[in-house]
């Protein structure tokens, strides 16, 4: 697999602090962290636990907002967006996969792939046949009606990932996407990120583990919330 | 549509919580709809009572003064009550008026054989069926005739029909009330309903005999005997009971007032006399009626209000419980206003549920209250009404600070939330 060329950049952080208040000390969980995330990229971000890669994760998600700084996704600034906008923002440009799959118990597969549609102000009409396909595409097509609690830990990510899917985002964010799976299952959902970032979709993959940040076409080493350096993988999918 | 269904989905999730809390609404709209029912019929019952008076009626009656010197007396004469001078110038000089009906009560027993009881025996004109609104339920009620002729008559009350005459048709036989024999002419049909518990002034024994007024002076003269354990009372008193019937409703307060007047201007020594009107006191019933309501209404009310706060605890536990569903769909791109939405909608199905069963149940009490208490309900169509809005206003006002504490967590934090 080679490097991809240079995309349009669909996530850019300027100069983003975030300060939280422990106690009397503040801690700098990013600082002036400055980086850009570019169409069609698979990047992995490693880092040791405190080093803000969660922080990192939350931002590029507005889910949290920076102290100081400024977040751009695909050129739209976010320090100024309410919090309506911001979700209005998520709901359109932004998937996620979570390490515990965070489906929702009380919908079945189809349902819960449909969520974030369901919180656009326009969702496209034709959504449940992209589900539909998404499903299948995951490979789930015989399991649109079970609950999440009927299903595998494997099987729940891959509704997860379909669910990432389903507003065709500008970015990926998976957080430890296979950090409660066996070996086997998480090769089988590696793969997955394989074939969307073959796709051309642009995936961000948070991890500790290694093996897992050696699939991703480039990683992204975090130190006390500053940039430690950047390594382009040249190892090949398998 | 989407969100109730999603909703109740969440609801289902959990079956006997959500069953559990639904009662809390469930009990206080069917308590609101049942006292309603039960307050509203109490008070149609008095009403009625008080309406069988005669609303359109003045009554004045005899009333034996206290005795506030020394009884040690084994036998005295009382004498006191409304006199025939009174009865003469209530017929002569009031505005207004319609009939007059001047009444005596006989203070003795009434036999037929082996059978004896104490009703009201009554001596009056026959007018006083009319003035009263009794109805003939066989043969006659007492006529003029009897009264040129002072016959010996008598009309029975219904329940004085059927135990002097369990088995046979009572017409035309005879019974003994004190001394004399009474042929029946007649019987008349029972009241409207029940014995009367309504408020002293309007007490009424149901068993009754009348004979002609001419009759019941000619034998019974004003002087009676009552004998009691230990003593002897006598009593003398012209007349029981002067009952005016007075034309146009609207003067009944006139009326009224003029035979206080008058009576207090005659009766100067001693008060023994009362005046009973109907009418007011249908008014005051009217009051009582409205405070009556607004008591139990607001005591329902009060277990409604702890079944919306029943819904609120449970809400509240269900949105910390929840809180990493919450996180779930903020990161997914839900607004606060979808959250907010999304548990009010629950908060409002479990309400809206209770409240329906509520109002199903709140038919159900009063009937088996009626059929077991013997007590009368009356549903008012507003009552169910009433009680399903405040209901659903309950579910709405107690979830509003839950959906409101779901929507602004912290989708960060929630996330985290395990």
């Amino acid at each position: 697999m080679s490097l991809s060329q240079a995309g349009e950049i669909v996530a850019e952080l300027e100069n983003v602090s975030r300060v939280y208040r422990m106690g009397s000390a503040n801690v700098r969980a990013l600082d002036d962290f400055s980086f850009a995330f570019r169409r069609g990229e698979f990047w992995a971000v490693m880092g040791s636990s405190g080093s803000g890669k969660s922080t990192l994760l939350n931002v590029l998600g507005c889910l949290d907002r920076p102290s100081s700084g400024q977040y751009r996704v695909r050129g739209t600034p976010t320090s100024d967006l309410d919090d309506d906008e911001l979700s209005d923002l998520r709901s359109r440009e932004l998937g996620f996969v979570f390490q515990s799959y965070n489906l929702i118990p009380q919908l079945d597969v189809l349902e819960n792939i449909l969520v974030p549609l369901f919180y656009q102000d326009d969702p496209p009409a034709d959504g449940e046949a992209r589900a539909r396909r998404l499903a299948e595409r995951v490979g789930l097509a015989d399991r649109l009606h079970h609950r999440p609690t009927e299903l595998s830990g494997g099987q729940q990510q891959r509704v997860a990932i379909a669910r990432a899917l389903v507003n065709d985002p500008a970015l990926i964010l998976a957080d430890e996407a296979t950090g409660n799976l066996d070996t086997q299952t998480s090769l089988e959902i590696l793969k997955l990120f394989d074939e969307l970032h073959a796709e051309g979709k642009t995936i961000v993959l948070v991890t500790h583990e290694p093996d897992i940040a050696a699939r991703a076409e480039r990683v992204l080493r975090l130190r006390d919330g500053r940039l430690e350096g950047v390594v382009e993988n040249r190892l090949v999918a398998p | 549509m989407r969100t109730i269904r999603l909703g109740v989905s969440s609801l289902l999730l959990h079956k006997l919580r959500s069953a559990l809390t639904t009662l809390g609404v469930l009990f206080g709209t069917s308590s609101v709809i049942a006292m309603l029912a039960i307050g509203e019929g109490a008070s149609e019952k008095a009403q009625a009572e008080i309406r069988q008076l005669g609303s359109q009626n003045v009554i004045l009656r005899s009333v034996k003064p206290r005795e506030d010197f020394a009884s040690n007396q084994q036998t005295r004469v009382n004498s006191y009550g409304l006199t025939n001078a009174d009865y003469a110038r209530v017929a002569a000089t009031f505005p207004g008026v319609g009939r007059v009906v001047p009444v005596r009560e006989i203070y003795e027993e009434v036999r037929r054989g082996a059978r004896a009881m104490n009703p009201r025996v009554l001596a009056t004109e026959p007018i006083y069926r009319e003035v009263t609104g009794r109805k003939v339920m066989e043969g006659r009620f007492l006529t003029d005739q009897d009264e040129r002729a002072v016959a010996n008559v008598c009309v029975l009350s219904d329940e004085v029909a059927h135990y002097m005459f369990p088995i046979e048709a009572p017409l035309g036989h005879t019974i003994k009330i004190g001394g004399d024999y009474y042929t029946v002419v007649g019987t008349l049909m029972p009241r409207t309903r029940q014995r009367s518990d309504a408020p002293a002034a309007g007490e009424q024994t149901q068993a009754e005999v009348f004979i002609p007024l001419q009759t019941g002076r000619k034998w019974y003269g004003n002087l009676q005997v009552k004998m009691r354990a230990g003593s002897r009372d006598m009593e003398e008193v012209e007349l029981h009971e002067i009952v005016i019937e007075v034309e146009n409703a609207a003067e009944v307060p006139t009326v009224a007032a003029a035979a206080r007047e008058m009576l207090g201007r005659y009766h100067e020594t001693q008060k023994d006399y009362e005046v009973v009107v109907p009418l007011e006191q249908l008014l005051l019933a009217e009051k009582t009626k409205r405070i009556f309501n607004l008591v139990l209404g607001s005591i329902a009310s009060i277990s409604l209000l702890v079944g919306g706060i029943g819904i609120m605890n449970v809400m509240l536990a269900t949105v910390t419980e929840r809180t990493r569903e919450i996180g779930i769909r903020r990161a997914l791109g839900a607004k606060r206003r979808h959250i907010v939405t999304q548990f009010l909608v629950e908060t409002v199905v479990l309400s809206v549920g209770g409240g329906l069963l509520g109002v199903a149940l709140g038919l159900v009490v009063p009937l088996i209250v009626e059929h077991f208490a013997d007590m009368p309900t009356v549903i008012t169509p507003t009552a169910p009404v009433l009680a399903f809005l405040i209901s659903a206003g309950v579910g709405v006002i107690f979830g509003l600070y839950p959906a409101w504490r779901a929507a602004n967590m912290d989708p960060v934090e929630a996330l985290r939330h395990e």
